[in-house]
């Protein structure tokens, strides 16, 4: 049992015209890997009619339908989060509702609001009522605003979950950018922080200095938009941790914080 | 047989990497089956005088034959030719330098030269685009990546000018791939350490709209886990005779076939 819990796949609306070609590519990297089950977040339309970090509510109805959609499609291989843009309050706590009555198993928050300003605790709250974790889009790091998003670091993200502490949180791509060190050093002290592994980078010693901070109950495996480097850390991480803990972050860490029933194995 | 030919040994200046002694690279080595790799001297390239890390390299890879010198040559240094001169006599397969940590014009005429006198003798010369990612590196390490333009330049300056080029993404070998003609093309070698996989599938576009003979087998390690490049090989359909290019075989025309 394999989840990536950090999968995107594209919809026809979007930027990338070789959209249908990318989505079988993860679906056919994913069964070389072995993955069980992606667990994928769709942010609007990734930039064809609204920014990808800022969708609009429209476009983020789009892109919750059409993760809807897929999963309903490979009910056996899709999971999804319902994205939502804080900035709208009212329109993002429905679609969360919305979603998870159509059988999404998350939240996910890309870049639209700082991770600890106070619009997100009514998403929290939302997120909570309905048991759902909740993946953070995080710059690891960050020393200044980037262009094209409203980016947190791990320090911001810790600090809505010590507001949060009912709320599973899990930090998004620690390797996928920025100074990983900087967010290991805040991690340890917040227990329903979750680390996910994806991102291109594959540093030396990273691992060992996720699970020094996190431990391994706290890890949880991902890709995003590198598969072969998420089957890289796949390869060290069963190469430095016993059977046991391998199976932690390959799957029973995320079948934990997810709700009930969201994975065959559950 | 698979040979890694973007391969350090020692210790990098801006963080803590574990693995950096000669024993612990082939144990790394050994984990994700590489036979062989083309070192360098990682603390060297940093130094004023990075040539003076090649005595130590060439002792290290006497005592341990699976590993083969990658010597550093500064050509803004008086004695850069007799740096030269050794490492094709201590059977280096390639040498290297990167203008941008030497601080010279990276197509400058230094580089020029080098590139001209490693060609007439008959070596590749290596170069990093980068070692980082830049949005992780330390705030003091602002040393510029390696243009593109540069590696068009070089490739110019002779016909018996190599290349081997590593750490560049997709954009960057296909700006120069298709900004030469193809007998330039033809003597540039591009490590795959940096090239992503699926489901952007950069790697598998270019060995189909580049060749497979342009790419040859690297990690970055230890800086970078090993895996990583096997894992990207892995996820390739590609025919046993290509992998087997890539994997070796590419880096032996780049070295010239010499052994």
């Amino acid at each position: 049992m394999l989840i990536d819990v950090h999968a995107h796949f594209f919809p026809e609306r979007s930027p990338r015209s070789d959209w249908r070609a990318y989505n079988a590519s993860r679906l056919r990297a994913g069964e070389r890997i072995g993955i069980t089950l992606h667990v994928t977040s769709t942010l609007g339309t990734f930039g064809f009619t609204s920014p990808t970090y800022f969708p609009s509510p429209d476009d983020v109805v789009y892109g919750n339908d059409f993760t809807i959609a897929l999963q309903r499609e490979h009910a056996a291989r899709i999971r999804g989060y319902a994205c939502v843009n804080p900035n709208y309050q009212d329109h993002a706590r429905a679609e969360i509702a919305r979603g998870r009555s159509a059988g999404l198993i998350g939240v996910k928050l890309a870049a639209s609001r700082r991770a600890d300003d106070p619009l997100l605790d009514a998403i929290c709250d939302t997120a909570r009522h309905h048991g759902l974790p909740i993946l953070q889009h995080i710059w690891q790091g960050r020393r200044r605003d980037w262009p094209g998003q409203e980016a947190s670091d791990g320090a911001e993200l810790c600090r809505l979950a010590a507001r949060h502490p009912q709320v599973s949180f899990i930090l998004a791509h620690v390797a996928g950018g920025g100074d990983w060190r900087h967010t290991l050093a805040v991690v340890p002290a917040h227990a329903n922080v979750y680390l996910d592994l994806s991102g291109s980078g594959v540093d030396s010693g990273m691992l060992e200095a996720c699970l020094a901070a996190a431990g391994t109950e706290r890890l949880l495996w991902g890709s995003d938009i590198t598969m072969d480097t998420g089957w890289a850390k796949l390869r060290y991480l069963k190469h430095i941790l016993s059977p046991a803990d391998f199976e932690l972050v390959a799957w029973k860490n995320a079948a934990r914080i997810f709700p009930p029933g969201s994975f065959p194995s559950d | 047989m698979r040979i890694d030919v973007n391969a350090f040994l020692g210790g990098y200046p801006f963080a803590k990497v574990p693995g950096t002694s000669p024993k612990d690279v082939l144990a790394a080595m050994d984990r994700a089956a590489i036979d062989e790799a083309w070192v360098t001297h990682l603390p060297g390239l940093f130094w004023r005088d990075p040539p003076a890390g090649n005595a130590w390299l060439y002792d290290t890879c006497r005592e341990f034959p699976r590993l083969h010198p990658v010597a550093a040559v500064h050509p803004g240094l008086a004695n850069w030719s007799d740096v030269l001169r050794e490492a094709v006599a201590r059977d280096a397969p390639a040498i290297r330098c990167d203008p941008c940590y030497c601080a010279l014009a990276p197509s400058g005429p230094e580089m020029v030269a080098l590139a001209t006198a490693a060609g007439a003798a008959g070596r590749p010369l290596l170069l990093a685009v980068r070692l980082e990612d830049t949005r992780q590196r330390h705030p003091n390490d602002v040393t510029p990546e390696l243009p593109a333009a540069a590696v068009r330049a070089l490739i110019r300056s002779g016909p018996a000018v190599r290349l081997v080029v590593t750490h560049a993404d997709r954009g960057f070998i296909e700006e120069v791939h298709f900004g030469s003609t193809p007998d330039e093309a033809r003597r540039i070698w591009w490590d795959i350490s940096w090239i992503w996989g699926p489901p952007e599938e950069h790697l598998a576009t270019l060995l189909r709209t580049i060749g497979p003979e342009r790419f040859v087998f690297g990690t970055g390690q230890p800086l970078r886990l090993p895996e990583a490049a096997v894992a990207k090989l892995d996820l390739l359909d590609v025919s046993p005779e290509q992998r087997a290019a890539i994997e070796s075989k590419n880096a032996a025309a780049a070295r010239g076939g010499q052994r």
